[in-house]
């Protein structure tokens, strides 16, 4: 019996205690051995295993980008215990063999659990449904389905999809994107930088007329919709008003948005070309209440790796998307604990409880108590650093944050009571 | 004055410096031997992500008039379907030992990246949807020309209206005509639909107006800009007929100028567009002049990018060869 003792750390910002960790699961600390292995905690807070509810870990398909060993490496880096590993691979996560070979893989290769997205439509092409049941009894035993990358545009095929999953308790999780508002041809936000920029964008109402007509969907076929990356106040409106009706609606938004805004664009660097786009500070100020009051649940990194040559091109006709998982924490910390808008025990819920509950993992986003599974990441909440692209796990290094000053706040995690990463 | 990106970059001093500068170099126009040896043993390459003989040959005889080595690369076509990134393009052609790239891309933005891989002058000739500043200059020169009553100075522009009507969302030309123009105290008003008006137009220092038949008969000078033809269908306006009704410079509306007000556009014209034949061939028309002027203004601002620069000798005017 393997047992190592994590001594005077601060549980969820509650107060200080000790954790006992014995094989995988949490257990009365009064019960250590004399010789068990100590961690001093003293001024580290101790929080669940965070819960990465929104990643591209680029396996099968793109491994010179991520395989699932580098990105749930990155995850562990980050804190996290398990990834939902998106369903836009190639081939894609649209059947329940190839969702049962990236919950393998996870198993022969992961530094953290691994939990396949499944496509909602075949080949992610918007017409028929893919097979969600199968997928779902499946040992993969899939219970979010996402063509994230794309949006589920026919309000028919939508419909479909979410009336179908509520037999097992499925959730669809949108990437809230109306195609016709939001052009071929559209790579950021519409507004005043886009204009004086001469780069085509796309509104926020390409998104929140979506989330607007996907809540009523939801109350139509009282089953469970899951909004990814939200990126505007007007969606934060919409969520609010359907939330306010009892619509079975959750919501997610990534650390990007909540500090990075438009004024990235200036520099034209694709660095910072990103689906859904940067959008103006009164949209992050919004993002951020949201995030506090609940009306956002969770926060989830969209970590998308892309090898820099697909990086470097115009602004127009280079990859979307960044890096997240290492650094998530990092930036929810600086915009969130920092600012007094949320707690550690706050924090917790919405990076841990709540995606863990949206996506009904039962071992995960559980209390630090007797018992539960040993999902733990020490976090010191005062150390900083300034963030190196290069010395990132992930294969790739579309890092924007890189050489910004962070907050550097994983000391160790802990997954299944094994220690998957230690600074 | 390292690069030349935008008409932001140049401030109310530095564009009149170009302008009366490119007066000089005009003069060469008129000679038998139109050869300057300011720039011998420099390089130029023109990059060319787009065609544009117009543009292109006009960097091309600015270039050689100054006895610059010049260079056409044409490197059509989007990066990504070649698999070449634009980093590999741009660094590729500036390792043969250029001095100047000129540079015109289909997307904006891309001069301005490419000076953050290279050291060589990047100058841009016309980017997507962003930005012409050699147009901008072009425009400005003539329309001096045009305004001035006696030497030229700094106040040519001050209170006097430009209306600049048509696609300004899909327009590098306005863009940095808006820029350059407002620098050099001009008072602005754009005119076009609201579909064909850009995000964010209130912040632009103009005014905004969608119709034209009340801007006409307040401005010194009107500059029409091109209608793409793939606008043409893109849901931007019903029909073409009814654009030419609402925006074009038709013969009705000529009479709405006041005397002497010029008329101003990029080319090339779609006649019978957004302009007539009446107002493209009017006695105010300016239209073949800004093509006269840009062959000057590109010799004006190779010659300050690469002449006077740190990495280069000092610019010694020698005696022109006669």
């Amino acid at each position: 019996m393997r047992q190592v003792l994590i001594r005077g750390a601060d549980l969820l910002g509650r107060g200080r205690g000790d954790l006992l960790i014995q094989d995988e699961v949490f257990a009365d600390s009064l019960e250590a051995h004399h010789d068990v292995e100590l961690i001093d905690a003293d001024g580290l807070v101790a929080l669940p295993g965070l819960v990465a509810l929104h990643a591209h870990l680029r396996q099968p398909g793109r491994e010179d980008t991520e395989t699932v060993a580098s990105g749930t490496q990155a995850a562990a880096r980050g804190g996290f215990t398990v990834v939902l590993a998106m369903a836009n691979t190639d081939p894609v996560t649209d059947t329940a063999e190839a969702a049962e070979h990236v919950a393998e893989l996870g198993r022969r290769e992961g530094l953290a659990q691994v939990v396949p997205v499944g496509a909602v439509s075949k080949g992610l092409d918007g017409t028929e449904l893919a097979e969600l049941g199968l997928m779902a009894r499946s040992a993969a035993a899939v219970r979010v389905f996402s063509d994230d990358g794309r949006c589920v545009a026919d309000a028919r095929l939508m419909r479909r999809a979410m009336e179908y999953v509520r037999a097992f308790d499925g959730v669809i999780a949108q990437h809230a994107q109306d195609p016709r508002l939001a052009g071929p041809d559209a790579c950021c936000h519409e507004g005043a930088i886009s204009g004086r920029l001469g780069l085509p964008g796309w509104p926020a109402a390409a998104e929140s007329t979506i989330v607007a007509r996907d809540v009523q969907i939801a109350s139509l076929t009282r089953s469970r919709l899951h909004v990814c990356h939200v990126s505007t106040a007007e969606t934060v409106d919409v969520l609010r008003w359907a939330k306010a009706r009892g619509i079975s609606v959750t919501a997610e938004v990534t650390p990007h948005h909540l500090l990075l805004t438009t004024d990235e664009l200036l520099s034209y660097d694709p660095l910072y070309k990103v689906n859904p786009p940067l959008r103006p500070a009164e949209d992050v100020t919004e993002l951020r209440l949201a995030l506090a009051d609940g009306t956002i649940d969770a926060v989830a990194t969209d970590h998308a790796p892309h090898a820099r040559h697909d990086k470097e091109h115009a602004f127009a006709e280079a990859a979307f998307g960044m890096l997240g998982l290492e650094t998530a924490l990092a930036v929810v910390i600086e915009t969130m604990i920092n600012s007094g808008a949320l707690s550690w025990a706050t924090l917790a819920m919405r990076m841990s409880m709540a995606p863990a509950q949206i996506a009904r993992l039962a071992g995960q986003g559980r209390h630090l108590a007797i018992g539960e599974p040993a999902n733990v990441v020490l976090v010191d909440p005062a150390a900083r650093a300034v963030v190196d692209a290069n010395a990132s796990a992930s294969l790739s290094r579309n890092n924007p944050w890189h050489e910004r000053e962070l907050p550097d706040p994983v000391v160790s995690t802990f997954w299944r009571g094994r220690l998957t990463f230690r600074r | 004055m390292r690069h030349l990106l935008s008409a932001a970059d140049l401030d109310l001093l530095s564009a009149t410096e170009l302008m009366d500068l490119a007066e000089e170099m005009s003069l060469l126009q008129g000679r038998q031997v139109k050869k300057l040896p300011a720039l011998r043993g420099r390089t130029v390459v023109n990059l060319f992500f787009e065609d544009s003989t117009r543009t292109r040959s006009s960097f091309e005889i600015a270039g050689k008039w100054l006895s610059a080595d010049v260079i056409n690369v044409s490197a059509k076509g989007s990066s990504v379907s070649k698999g070449e990134s634009l980093r590999d393009t741009v660094l590729t052609v500036a390792a043969m030992g250029v001095d100047a790239l000129v540079i015109r891309h289909h997307a904006s933005g891309a001069p301005q990246q490419a000076t953050q891989w290279i050291n060589a002058h990047v100058l841009n000739a016309g980017d997507g949807t962003h930005e012409h500043p050699t147009q901008a200059l072009l425009d400005a020169f003539t329309l001096r020309r045009h305004f001035r009553t006696a030497e030229p100075d700094l106040t040519d522009f001050a209170g006097k209206t430009i209306a600049i009507v048509g696609d300004l969302t899909h327009s590098r030309v306005a863009r940095s005509n808006v820029l350059l123009l407002r620098t050099l105290r001009a008072d602005l008003v754009l005119v076009a639909p609201p579909t064909l008006l850009p995000a964010g137009v209130e912040t632009w220092p103009a005014q905004v107006c969608t119709e034209l038949d009340d801007v006409l008969p307040m401005v010194d000078a009107v500059m029409m800009l091109r209608v793409q033809r793939e606008r043409m269908s893109g849901g931007y306006f019903p029909t073409p007929r009814e654009y030419t009704v609402g925006y074009g410079l038709t013969w009705p509306r000529l009479q709405l100028l006041r005397p002497g007000a010029a008329i101003c556009h990029p080319g090339p014209m779609n006649r019978g567009l957004e302009i007539s034949a009446e107002a493209a061939d009017a006695a105010n028309s300016l239209i073949l002049d800004q093509v006269a002027a840009g062959v000057a203004i590109r010799m004006s601002v190779l010659y300050s990018l690469l002449g006077g620069s740190d990495d280069s000798p000092p610019p010694t005017r020698e005696p022109e060869a006669e």
